[in-house]
């Protein structure tokens, strides 16, 4: 029943096995199936070591918004659209296979509590979904519309960007589709290969008029996603599909939000800020740890959770204090969204020089994805405090503006990085967007 | 339940490797599913003449010999008509009787349009408004169609249906302010000319890109079909947009999902400088209908008779039964596609004069009503008159009006304007601070 779901989301370990996917092998899966042999699943077991490639951290049991419940992420997504579904007698939901559950079990139960008339099957076809969902949106529904994979949301490019995004501000505030969400499951899970690991959000960024949002487990996730759909904005949120059930919380049963372009500090520290969003912020509290444990190096840990609008305050603020950033994200490196903050931050950072004020520290900006820790970990040595942190408590050069803007070209924007391992199974060179097997 | 089978098949071979016991379960099921012998061996009896296909995809006959499905594109789905070109009924029992002030009504909307476009179409050539498309030839389609709606029935429209709107009761101001980009342009001066929008009116504001209303006019109709208030859809395009994928979608989502709409077709022959025989190889759009399991018609767009009864048969029968309509209407762009373009670079003055002088939808309702004498000579000249004045009077008050306050740039990207927009707008006010003598200030709103 669960059998896609299942392959999408066990991680790695799995990954012997994946060659025959796409292969003419098919006819005779049955046959390479059974004859596993005990060596097969030894070699299972030694793989495993690298399955997980973080180990998850849960949130603490929210206490403010009521009861709680054990729930993964997909459970605390179908929470949420069950408190929608049962306080809004216009909302729907739609997509390719969401009446027996969906393909990551996300509506589970839902047609049958709320009838099929609310959850439904959409032919397939992306464009079609979402230019669906934006008329059910102008006409006073609320519309969630469910993209199978966000590798598959290309063909709906131009109804989000040109459509969704512009719809009130091309009608002077007449007609909006604010009342349409779009989930997506999203990101590495290490064996999804070319077409069922990326992270588009760089590509809807662009775009005024949106809403990105990206949590990085169940208690977040229900808050966040219940506020794009209560928000009078179009919202893409994106499900970290590797945690849809690596990730397990104690998550309020009842209806909460968590506010939109709010970024949060998950750990304050004082020498390097860290900033992440979705599954990376398990990565780099690891890297929290590895920091403080082997280089006595406090970090700041931000999740970002909203990429548009993005919390520029909260990332600026920690910078000015600790004087150093690193951004780590799953996506391409160039035109990535860390690209995007770490050119916002030197642009506050100049004014912040201009105006005279002392500052005691060098800024490095690396952008730069990776879902392994000891990568994140050995770059971040490597390219941020190596060099910096015998000059703790001295001042830099004379001229802090030179300083600064000779350290954005080396390390600014576009910085390229090492290839980065994103699971055992997978090498994730960052340009062109290559995948290749190990 | 298909679904479920084939993705099992796709995905569940690598996950289930992790536990023994669930590597055995998938095992098994696949062995099921393996081909045997003894299988076929223990197959039940049957007759093969009597036979039906049981696919889950398609079901008719079987046949026993080759045979490729022929397209019909030689005779052709018919075209529905009620008037012939001197504005004679064909069928008496398909005249629609309307009154006399309904037809006079029809008839003045449709001129009223004409001079509204002449004037705008050369006021652009005057340099005075940025862009213009005009409706020339296709006025039957339009005032046709929106006269046999309910009012309350949401439109979304391409932008070569300004009638429609007219029809609404838009007011001429506002379709000028809108191509002026002033002040009072309910678009805020957002968008070119013809992008026009109404929400009292129930017409959804004009999108340049092609066809991305179909899915959402979709939407829209199951929304309305939830609501449960018989309110209906219509969704204009022309054949050129027909071709878009989102067309395709959105015909296969009203089809399966059910929704109260009528796909309205202009096929006016071209789309910019493409023939029809460069979009399509079928017959037209409505033979596409069928494909969808779709309710559809062709109609002589050039009489608004035909138009009205089959958009006003749509229209009842979409709601009642909560089904989408696919209506063609056949018509000519007799202007060019727009003022960028000059169309005898790919059409002779010939073929456009036919339509012009031998079947223009304008002259055949004034055949009509000439032959039951309700419109005589003093009335078209007093009406001419009169509407030249009213569009000219809109012209001037619209030309003399400011633009909008510059702040509207950044209004309505959001509900609320965000952080980085406020910083955005106090930014361009630094700017126009600082470099004032480059920009025309005292046209824009204070
Ligand atoms: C997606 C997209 N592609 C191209 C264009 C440029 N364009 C504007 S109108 C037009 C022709 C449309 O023809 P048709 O749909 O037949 O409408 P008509 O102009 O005949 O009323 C084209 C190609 C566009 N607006 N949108
Ligand atoms: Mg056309």
């Amino acid at each position: 029943m669960a059998a896609a779901a299942r392959f999408l989301l066990r991680g790695a370990g799995s990954k012997a096995y994946i060659s025959n996917v796409n292969s003419s092998a098919q006819s005779c899966l049955g046959t390479s199936l059974r004859k596993l042999s005990p060596s097969c699943l030894s070699q299972t077991k030694t793989q495993k070591k690298h399955s997980s490639h973080f180990t998850y951290h849960p949130d603490p049991v929210p206490s403010n918004y009521g009861p709680t419940t054990k729930m993964n992420l997909f459970q605390s997504v179908t929470s949420a659209l069950d408190n929608t579904l049962a306080s809004d007698p216009t909302a729907v939901i739609f997509g390719e296979d969401v009446a027996f559950g969906g393909v990551f079990r996300c509506t589970v139960g839902l047609r049958d509590k709320y009838g099929k008339d609310r959850v439904f099957n959409t032919p397939l076809c992306e464009q079609g979904i979402v230019g669906f969902g934006i008329g059910a949106a102008v006409a006073g529904a609320t519309a969630i519309a469910e993209i199978q994979f966000a590798d598959y949301i290309y063909p709906a490019f131009d109804q989000i960007v040109n459509e969704a995004a512009k719809y009130r501000y091309r009608s002077g505030n007449m007609f909006d589709c604010g009342n349409l969400t779009i989930r997506a499951p999203w990101g590495c899970v290490g064996h999804g290969s070319l077409y069922h690991s990326q992270s588009p959000e760089a590509f809807f960024a662009h775009c005024p008029g949106l809403k990105i949002v990206i949590p990085r487990g169940p208690v977040q996730c229900k808050g966040l996603l219940l506020s794009c759909i209560e928000d009078h904005n179009p919202c893409i949120f994106f499900e970290p599909k590797i945690l849809y059930r690596a990730a397990v919380e104690q998550v309020p049963t009842e209806a909460y939000t968590i506010p939109l372009s709010q970024a949060e500090v998950l750990q304050e520290g004082s020498d390097v800020t860290l900033v992440a969003w979705g599954t990376q912020i398990h990565v780099l509290r690891e890297v929290v740890t590895m920091a403080q444990e082997k280089l006595g190096v406090s970090c700041e840990l931000i999740d970002l959770q909203t990429i548009l609008p993005w919390d520029t305050e909260t990332v600026c603020k920690s910078v000015a204090k600790t004087g150093r950033l690193l951004i780590s994200h799953e996506a391409p490196v160039t035109g990535g969204f860390a690209a995007e903050i770490s050119s916002t931050v030197q642009e506050e950072q100049v004014e912040v020089f201009r105006s005279g004020q002392e500052i005691d520290q060098l800024l490095t900006f690396t952008c730069f994805r990776a879902n392994n820790s000891e990568v994140v970990y050995s770059e971040l040595l490597r390219r941020s405090l190596s060099h910096h942190f015998s000059h703790l408590g001295t001042r830099p050069g004379k001229d802090p503006v030179f300083n600064h803007l000779v350290r954005k070209q080396h390390l600014g924007r576009g910085c390229p990085s090492a290839p980065c391992a994103t699971t055992d199974c997978y090498f994730w060179f960052n340009e062109p967007s290559l995948y290749m097997r190990g | 339940m298909a679904t479920v089978r084939v993705m099992k098949k796709m995905y569940g071979v690598c996950s289930h490797a992790i536990r023994q016991t669930t590597v055995l379960k998938a095992a098994r099921i696949l062995q099921q599913r393996e081909f045997s012998v003894n299988e076929a061996l223990r197959q039940q009896q049957f007759n093969s003449s009597e036979e039906k296909p049981q696919f889950p995809g398609a079901s008719a006959e079987f046949i026993d010999h080759l045979e490729f499905i022929q397209p019909n594109v030689i005779s052709g789905i018919p075209v529905y008509r009620v008037m012939d070109r001197a504005g004679q009924i064909v069928n008496p029992s398909e005249d629609p009787q309307l009154s006399k002030e309904t037809v006079v009504n029809f008839y003045q909307k449709m001129t009223l349009l004409n001079t509204m476009d002449r004037i705008l179409y050369e006021s652009q050539r005057q340099g005075r408004i940025s862009f213009y498309m005009t409706n020339y030839g296709e006025e039957g389609t339009h005032i046709g169609s929106a006269a046999a709606l309910d009012p309350n029935d949401l439109v979304f429209g391409q932008y070569r249906e300004a009638g429609v709107l007219m029809f609404r009761g838009f007011p001429l101001d506002l379709f000028m302010a809108q191509c002026y980009a002033n002040a009072d342009d309910l678009g805020k001066g957002r968008q070119m000319p013809v992008h026009y929008g109404c929400k009292d009116l129930n017409f959804v504001t004009i999108s340049s890109p092609l066809a991305t209303q179909i899915p959402q006019a979709a939407g829209a109709a199951y929304a309305a079909k939830r609501e449960n208030t018989n309110r209906a859809v219509i969704c204009y395009f022309g054949e050129g947009a027909a071709s878009e994928g989102d067309a395709h979608a959105g015909f296969n989502f009203s089809a399966t999902l059910e929704c109260p709409i009528i796909f309205f077709c202009r096929n006016n022959g071209y789309a910019i400088s493409t023939p029809t025989n460069e979009q399509y190889r079928g017959d037209g759009i409505a033979a596409r209908g069928p494909g969808y399991g779709m309710m559809s018609i062709r109609v002589d767009g050039n009489g608004v008779f035909a138009v009205y009864n089959a958009t006003k048969e749509a229209r009842r029968r979409a709601v009642a039964e909560n089904q989408p309509f696919l209506i063609e209407a056949m018509t000519y762009r007799i202007g060019h596609h727009s003022t960028s373009d000059d169309s005898s670079a790919y059409r002779s003055v010939d073929e456009v004069n036919y339509w012009d002088k031998q079947d223009h939808p304008i002259s055949r309702l004034r055949h009509y009503m000439t032959a039951r004498s309700w419109w005589s000579e003093d009335d078209e000249r007093s009406w001419r008159k009169k509407s030249r004045k009213t569009v000219m009077e809109a012209f001037e008050k619209a030309e003399k009006r400011s633009k909008p306050h510059p702040d509207l740039m950044f209004t309505d990207v959001y509900e609320e304007m965000t952080p980085n927009l406020v910083k955005q707008k106090e930014a361009m006010w630094r700017h126009l601070q600082q470099y004032k003598e480059h920009y025309p200030m005292d046209t824009f709103t204070k």
